[in-house]
């Protein structure tokens, strides 16, 4: 195990203290590079570019993440129940975008959206209607949470699909012979008995969001003046860094970004723990 | 950020909900007697079901519909279904395009893919089977940070990664995408919880009292009945390798050196920005096409391998 560590603290630790390290210090044209101590993360916490994204990404999870959630519980219970015919296609066919790159995902979704030879333009012209607003301000949003829905649905699904199957049969049988219905079995005892995969779930998704870059990076040739340069705010860290060249303020937005993480994944858990005491 | 971790209650969460992953699929016999009581289909739940498997299968169809289309054909028909049958000229064009360049990124790909899944599940086993079968001082902290390591995002990483590489001179190589690639706390963690499972300690006693060195047991004995689990790892860091894009496009700056990600990224660009030179949105629709078919094949085949493997491996002595 010892070439494991050695690998884990170059490729983990040493960014890590070494990010920490560069976002204390500040660049100057003129008189080089010298101590800031806070200086990066006050202009962080004040930067209208910053803090938009971040407010965006928290749209998103809000709206996002418990659809998408939704949704896979529900597949993994639908296909778990036996009640369905075709179920070892539908779990394939669900589960198969996970093996689609995010670039690959946003180019089809870019051109099913788009408004002039995308299929949904195409229907709504033909139909009388003007193109769908897709790339617009408002729709980007909803047009990007779809892309994640339908990368991550299947992935999640198959996470819960596989905490369900590891029940014992005994847990619902005695209820199906006292006559409960499929929907209350598992409603009353499936669900209960996966929530750990269901939070493992959940707080995957919640570092997914925050660290969303492909989807926006992608979408920016589509509709430059809609994503901009902050759209999220990994985008802007990359922005920072590369295009401004500045890598010691991107270095400080990273490790907010990481703080800001685990913040709400540890909100996320208190907040479940809370009402398992409550239960 | 790591110091903070290992106090707080994340991991025991991730604890609880992994060893689920993992066994998975192992009782198939219980799950087969569970489906012999029959249960009656219900139909308003497939149907449903089966209309949202057509959502999720639409872009794929559509990206085979289009990958068949002249560029004139693309812009002048309608998108969801077939007109004059171009595919042939459609790969000749990806595969010819700027030199083959395209051959180039699909070898990266795979190179990058392959060797970081490799090392990254044979370090991953090799750390897994370490922390569940030795004890040694400062065990409990170390798998502490590991497991805090999973919440880092990975974002947060990668430009200090790149600005350390940088310095060393990594950067545009093979190795500043393979090196990253290596760390998987994940990885550990699961193959700890399939270890602690897989590999009998009396087993590894009866080794040890032949004679036999610690890691001629890990080589002979615990390796093989590690693979199932090791492979889950596998398709794992497979599929995120594969599929990265953040990395490669902040470490390389060669385009022979690009995987596919970045690769078609930067047509698509192109694509977009020429505005009429339309020529290339068939390439970026074509190749896009090619280079998911790798993955997707792979990635049904080792599913199938991946479940049987559990159901099999999982056996406990």
């Amino acid at each position: 195990m010892l070439p494991f560590f050695i690998v884990f603290v170059a490729m983990v630790i040493v960014p890590l203290v070494y990010a920490g390290y560069l976002s204390l210090y500040r660049k100057r044209l003129i008189g080089g590079t010298s101590f800031a101590g806070a200086e990066n993360y006050i202009r962080a916490l004040t930067d209208p570019l910053f803090l938009g994204g971040v407010g965006r990404m928290a749209i998103f999870l809000v709206i996002q993440v418990p659809f998408m959630i939704a949704l896979a519980l529900f597949f993994a219970l639908a296909l778990d129940s036996g009640m369905m015919k075709l179920a070892k296609f539908s779990r394939l066919a669900i589960f198969v975008p996970y093996a689609v790159p995010g670039v690959v995902a946003t180019l089809m979704w870019g051109y099913l959206y788009g408004p002039d030879f995308g299929p949904f333009a195409q229907i709504s012209k033909s139909l009388g209607f003007g193109p769908p607003p897709f790339l617009t301000q408002t729709g980007m949003l909803f047009s990007i949470m779809n892309i994640v829905n339908w990368a991550f649905i299947g992935y999640n699904m198959i996470i819960i699909y596989a905490a369900l199957r590891s029940l014992p049969g005994e847990l619902y049988e005695a209820a199906r012979v006292d006559g409960a219905s499929e929907p209350r079995i598992a409603w009353s005892i499936k669900i209960p008995a996966v929530r750990p995969a269901l939070l493992l779930t959940v707080i995957f998704s919640v570092i997914g969001t925050f660290q969303l870059f492909t989807e926006p990076k992608l979408m920016f040739s589509l509709a430059p003046n809609v994503i901009g340069t902050a759209w999220s705010p990994n985008l802007y860290a990359y922005n920072v860094a590369f295009v401004n060249q500045d890598a010691n303020y991107a270095a400080a937005l990273a490790f907010l970004l990481g703080i800001v993480i685990m913040i709400v994944s540890y909100i996320v858990q208190l907040s479940t723990q809370r009402k398992e005491r409550g239960l | 950020m790591t110091d903070t971790t290992p106090a707080s209650p994340r991991p025991a969460v991730i604890a609880e909900g992994l060893p689920v992953l993992v066994q998975s699929d192992r009782d198939e016999v219980a799950q087969a007697q569970r489906r012999a009581a029959r249960k009656p289909t219900s139909w308003l739940l497939t149907v449903f079901v089966l209309i949202c498997v057509g959502y999720f299968l639409l872009p794929l169809f559509w990206l085979v519909v289009a990958s068949t289309k002249s560029n004139a054909d693309l812009f002048s028909t309608f998108g969801l279904w077939f007109a004059n049958f171009n595919l042939f000229d459609n790969i000749k064009s990806v595969l010819t395009f700027q030199d083959g360049v395209f051959i180039y990124w699909a070898i990266n790909s795979a190179i990058y893919a392959v060797v970081s899944a490799v090392g990254a599940s044979f370090l991953s086993t090799a750390a897994g089977y370490g922390f569940a079968k030795y004890t040694f001082p400062g065990k409990a902290a170390l798998f502490a940070i590991t497991l805090g390591a999973i919440m880092i995002p990975i974002a947060a990483l990668t430009v200090p990664t790149y600005l350390l590489f940088a310095r060393a001179g990594l950067t545009d190589t093979y190795l500043a995408i393979i090196l990253p690639s290596l760390a998987t706390p994940f990885g550990v963690f699961l193959m700890r919880v399939y270890a602690s499972d897989a590999v009998d300690d009396a087993l590894i006693e009866a080794a040890r009292v032949d004679g036999v060195g610690e890691l001629r047991i890990f080589f002979t004995v615990a390796l093989r009945l590690l693979l199932p689990g090791s492979i889950t790892v596998l398709l794992f860091s497979l599929v995120a390798t594969w599929n990265n894009y953040f990395l490669p496009l902040i470490m390389l700056n060669s385009q022979d050196k690009f995987p596919l990600t970045v690769g078609l990224a930067l047509w698509q660009s192109t694509a977009a920005a020429g505005g009429g030179s339309q020529a290339l949105f068939s390439i970026v629709i074509t190749g896009s096409l090619l280079s998911i078919i790798p993955l997707v094949v792979a990635f049904l085949f080792l599913q199938r391998y991946w479940q049987s493997g559990l159901a099999t491996g999982g056996v406990k002595a």
